[in-house]
């Protein structure tokens, strides 16, 4: 059961990589749809006896390295933590190859689709139960070739390439870090077991390297390197341009599972992050800045796709800043609600856009909500939970991360807070911007496209209905468990909060009007958002017009790619060209080279001296001989 | 005295001389002659590869010991003697280079049509010399075979090169045999000071603190260019871009080994002080390597040079695990310099399936490979993520012990080794993105075939052994383990009575 969730997707996507050319199109999707229901079984299954049975378990798999005391195996660690993003992802995972089915019906490689897809559910799966940190960074680095793959599997379209190449290159710089930050803790814990870290840090707090304390900086390492995959602030650029990939990918990979990789290792740091207070005050600052920086972009944006990638990158800060303040469970709570509802808005949108004739521009929609009734509801519950209403899954985690923030009582709390407040207003604005943009209003689309609408096929609505239940009640079903009064039964030890963070406490004992105060900013950026688009469409234009350089700001994303151009990419291409024609060209292969003209010019020198004229040799002796004999004279008397 | 019961390592090395000059002997019409040359070198190959999987198997992994050694006395009275044998440090690269040897000749099997004996010949004289360089334990034996390398690759280059081969080929063997002559002195130098050149014994004779730094530098001189490091790296491009596909290979998968073999076997262990003092230097130079080349990687237009100038990227990595001085270090080292024998040689083998069919290596004639070669463009990616250092692939387990054990010396080195993963990823994801993705534009690649029955040979070991290596290395690991341990302890050893003599 343990392996069987690891690796029925490996097997499907070798059958379907593999062999899909021999047992043809349809037999692979259905066979790596088969395996992934499999692992879906058996990840509920060790959920069951992981979790809610507390009996946590490492399955052993064999050596991986062994030299010198640095000692790695490959295991399969199942405490809470990994049970329930295994539970997860194979669940999530399942729908959306399901619902892929439908969606790839017209593409001309279906079985290669496949493939990848349950490559990255295995990989994924690697990375939440490995049992030390390289078999993490196996997954990690696995996770990351799957969506290379993924979002140029249009590898025809420059646009995809170029997208995919970002994503993997920007993951790498965040990579960089987190393996200076592994190698940092085999040099201090001479492991880089997860047991044997955790048993041992309370011996090392007062480790210093370079005059900084150790775990601190391990902490800020790896945290940075969760920053590359999680898309936070600074190295976030990859994510709106992941959205070139097919929409089922997005969803899976770009919204529910691989982005939380970061906020999943944050938490399975726990015991080591506890000791590092100011790497966690970066972790609540980042995040908090993310969720804030995210939302305003989210609301000018235009492509169906990239609105939902920001509002992802936005959520992910909330993660972030909630295990900032110390509060992993709750991190894990909207880990896990936010996996539900944005993997639903994903798939619902690649419902729109296989209705509007793979049309993502949401100037070009509108009032098509009564052609894909399904399509509408289903958009609905998920923004719903998204925003945070009452009773949806986003509600209970949400309003658990302010709460936490607020019951933090620090300046960086009340500033994730604040930064909370606000993005949560800018969510719901947004996804109700998106809401009647996309369906409601005329239609903006043209005669021929507005022809074409069509509800999609079932086998992608049951995988949109059942992520509509997940979005209701993902959240008042767990609630309990996550961060309510199971919590500590539930975690078991695999979340640890230090003796002094007394924050799973605090965060139920905040004033009346914090919980609160999400909700009503939600439904005030709801208010607005039918005011600006349903009551006066006009006043949108007129506001961008009037502030036009904070509108273009927005639009381009803050400039960050344009930056990022010049100040790494280009000069990055200008050096190579400078080193390659100068420095190895001119100068190293000048010198050698200048070295054969000089000897090749010396011995035709050489060579014309060799005249063969007795009388010129004379001469020479003559010459010779009158030098020799003046130099004797004068110099040795 | 020797694990084998009969003279192993001697065979293993003249064999191939054996088909050489079989081939030598055939007679016939053009065609004949080729098949028969091909023929011949292929088994004659194939046989001391297997012959090589007896050291892997009767090697005794527990002790540092050298092991199937053989001695015949030689000039005694001059302390030269033909001593051969392997340690864990080198037991690997004879089996690298016999089984190079059968997937070059393999991989040369249409591309070379002119001179098909002598070329088979060359390659078979070129593999005595690799293996005799590491089994030999007398330094007068070790530098015959090394520089006896130069010569049969000196003619692969030269003769069945590209364009502009005889610039390539000089430009090699000049540079090589520059560094060499230092060498040689120093050989001498030892030779006088210790009566003998047999390597163990030199190992354990303790060389003047005054006098290391020169033979170190002297010994540098020669390995660096072999590596080879920054900046005496520019013969390594011009010399892959025009040899032939397999002569790529071998260049990249073994040759490129010989210096860091230099390191390990002699400047280590005969010169510790020398070779701790000047560690900073290597670093510096395997740093700026790094960067320097990855960058000028980025900005190649041909697709061999770029695989070349990734190759002293990973060389400098090499150096850097050479120069830690600590287990982990040393065997990331050793294991990179397999990895990368296989994956690069696999690489440049890529390169050559393409150019087999299209006849250039220019990066910009290409575009769109992948949907035409579906099984070629799934190789292709499979060893751009080994080189990119993918884990689970041969070259992280290298790349990660380097930077562990390089952190512990010095953390902004192991920085500048980690620097690698992400300008790594650059271009070797740009290379991937204009060859084999993208929008075909030039009609003629769309009848390109795929690969054939042939090239399935040729590809499937190289697959096979960078997966093994990469989810399962301890086998291989445990090889050196022993001996690098030793190494690691006598280094620190001869340090440490430096030091109270200091005191």
């Amino acid at each position: 059961m343990f392996v069987g969730a690891v690796f029925f997707p490996l097997l499907g996507a070798t059958i379907s990589g593999f062999f899909g050319r021999w047992i043809g199109s349809r037999a692979a999707q259905w066979s790596s749809v088969g395996c992934m229901v499999l692992a879906a079984v058996c990840g509920a299954l060790a959920f069951a006896e992981v979790a809610m049975d507390s009996r946590p378990a490492t399955v052993g798999l064999g050596t991986w390295i062994d030299v010198g005391g640095f000692e790695l195996a490959w295991a399969l660690r199942y405490d809470t933590l990994a049970a329930v993003m295994v539970a997860m992802v194979t669940l999530i995972s399942t729908l959306i190859h399901l619902y892929s089915v439908g969606y790839m019906s017209h593409d001309a490689t279906p079985p290669r689709f496949f493939a990848y897809l349950s490559l990255f559910t295995f990989m994924m799966l690697m990375l939440v139960t490995a049992d030390n940190l390289a078999q993490l960074f196996f997954g990690w680095e696995g996770v990351g070739l799957a969506s290379y793959l993924l979002i140029g599997y249009w590898y025809d379209r420059d646009s995809a390439n170029a997208a995919a190449m970002k994503a993997f290159i920007v993951n790498r710089v965040g990579d960089f870090f987190f393996m200076l930050g592994v190698a940092l803790v085999f040099l201090t814990f001479d492991s880089i077991d997860f047991s044997e870290i955790f048993a041992a840090v309370p011996q090392h707090t007062g480790d210093t390297f370079l005059g900084l304390n150790s775990i601190e900086l391990i902490g800020v390492l790896l945290f940075l390197g969760a920053c590359g995959k999680s898309a936070q602030l600074g190295l976030h650029t990859w994510l709106p341009d992941a959205m070139e990939g097919p929409t089922p990918v997005s969803a899976l990979i770009h919204a529910a599972t691989m982005v939380t990789a970061g906020v999943f290792l944050v938490c399975r740091m726990s015991p080591l992050m506890e000791f590092a207070p100011n790497a966690l005050t970066l972790v609540t600052f980042v995040g908090a800045s993310t969720a804030l920086f995210a939302a305003t972009i989210g609301c000018v944006q235009n492509d169906i796709k990239r609105i939902i990638a920001y509002s992802t990158c936005s959520q992910l800060g909330y993660m972030f800043f909630a295990a900032g303040v110390g509060a992993y469970q709750v991190a894990m709570f909207h880990l896990f609600t936010h996996a539900f509802f944005k993997a639903l808005l994903f798939l619902g949108a690649g419902s729109v856009i296989h209705a509007m004739s793979d049309e993502q521009d949401i100037r070009r929609m509108g009032g098509i909500w009564s052609k894909i009734p399904v399509t509408y509801a289903v958009m609905w519950i998920g923004s719903l939970a998204l925003a945070g209403i009452p009773f949806f899954a986003g509600y209970y985690s949400k309003d658990a991360i302010l709460e936490a923030a607020f019951a933090a009582h620090s300046l960086v709390g009340g500033y994730a807070f604040i930064c909370g407040i606000l993005a949560a207003f800018l969510t719901a604005f947004y996804s109700w911007r998106l809401l009647i943009l996309t369906f409601h209003g005329e239609p903006r689309a043209d005669e021929h496209t507005m022809g074409h609408i069509h509800e999609s096929p079932v086998v992608m609505l049951a995988p949109l209905l059942l992520l509509a239940v997940g979005a209701v009640l993902a959240g008042y079903l767990f609630y309990d468990f996550f961060v309510g009064e199971h919590e500590h039964a539930f975690w078991a030890g695999s979340i640890v909060n230090a003796a002094h963070n007394h924050i799973m406490h605090d965060m139920h004992e905040v004033p009346a009007w914090v919980p609160l105060a999400p909700t009503v900013v939600a439904v005030l950026g709801i208010a607005l958002a039918y005011f600006l688009y349903m009551v006066a469409p006009g006043l949108p234009a007129r506001l961008a017009a009037a502030v036009p350089a904070l509108y273009r700001f927005l639009l381009n994303k803050w400039y960050f790619d344009e930056l990022y151009d010049r100040i790494f990419v280009g000069p990055a291409r200008r050096l190579a060209a400078v080193f390659w024609k100068i420095g190895d060209v001119r100068i190293i292969d000048g010198m050698p080279n200048g070295a054969a003209s000089l000897a090749a010019g010396a011995s035709r020198g050489a060579v014309r001296i060799q005249t063969g004229r007795v009388a010129n040799y004379a001469f020479a002796m003559i010459i010779g001989l009158v030098f020799f004999v003046s130099l004797f004279m004068l110099g040795l008397r | 005295m020797n694990a084998a019961g009969f003279p192993l390592l001697s065979l293993l090395t003249f064999l191939p001389l054996v088909g050489a000059a079989i081939i030598m002997f055939v007679r016939g019409d053009d065609a004949v002659v080729a098949r028969n040359a091909r023929w011949t070198a292929l088994w004659t190959s194939l046989v001391t590869f297997v012959l090589s999987l007896i050291l892997w198997a009767r090697f005794d992994r527990g002790t540092a010991e050298f092991q199937f050694v053989e001695r015949v006395s030689w000039l005694p009275e001059f302390g030269v003697g033909y001593h051969m044998g392997v340690d864990g440090v080198s037991v690997l690269f004879v089996l690298l280079s016999t089984a190079l040897t059968p997937i070059c000749i393999l991989a040369s099997w249409e591309a070379i049509t002119t001179r098909v004996r002598e070329y088979m010949v060359a390659f078979l004289v070129l593999e005595t010399m690799m293996v005799g360089m590491f089994a030999a334990l007398d330094m007068l034996v070790f530098y015959v075979f090394f520089e006896g390398v130069l010569i049969p690759m000196f003619l692969i280059i030269g003769v069945w090169g590209g364009a502009r081969r005889v610039y390539a080929a000089y430009k090699f063997f000049l540079y090589t045999l520059l560094g060499s002559v230092l060498m040689l002195l120093a050989i001498l130098y030892l030779w006088r000071e210790a009566g003998t050149t047999d390597i163990p014994t030199l190992h354990r004779h303790a060389v003047p603190v005054a006098a290391q730094a020169w033979i170190f530098f002297a010994f540098l001189a020669s390995f660096a260019v072999k590596v080879p490091m920054w900046p005496v790296h520019t013969w390594l491009p011009d010399a892959h871009v025009e040899a032939p596909t397999a002569g790529s290979v071998i260049l990249a998968g073994v040759l490129l080994k010989m210096g860091a073999y230099g390191f390990i076997r002699f400047s280590l262990p005969i010169l510790p002080e020398a070779s701790a003092q000047f560690a900073p230097l290597i670093f510096v130079l395997s740093v700026v390597a790094v960067a320097y080349t990855s960058l000028v990687a980025l900005a190649q237009e041909d697709m061999k040079k770029l695989i070349a100038y990734s190759s002293v990227a990973h060389m400098g990595i090499v150096t850097i695990g050479i120069f830690t001085f600590n287990q982990q270090g040393l065997s990331g080292a050793l294991f990179t310099m397999l990895a990368h024998g296989v994956v690069s040689g696999a690489l440049f083998l890529c390169v050559g399936v393409l150019y087999d069919r299209v006849h250039s290596r220019e990066i910009a004639r290409y575009g769109g490979v992948a949907g035409i070669m579906p099984s070629y463009g799934l190789v292709f990616l499979f060893f751009t993520m080994a080189s990119v250092g993918l884990p689970g692939l041969a070259n992280f387990v290298g790349e990660f012990l380097v930077i562990v054990g390089a952190w512990k010396v010095n953390p902004w080195v192991a920085a500048g080794a980690a620097l690698s993963m992400i300008l790594g990823a650059c271009y070797m994801l740009l290379l991937y993105r204009r060859v084999a993705f993208g929008r075909v534009t030039r009609e003629d690649l769309r009848g390109l075939l795929d690969l054939s029955p042939r090239e399935y040979a040729v590809f499937l070991p190289l697959v096979l052994a960078t997966l093994w290596m990469g989810v399962y290395p301890q086998p291989v690991l445990a090889v050196f383990e022993a001996s690098v341990a030793a190494l690691v302890q006598r280094h620190e050893a001869a340090l440490n009575a430096a030091r109270l003599a200091g005191l």
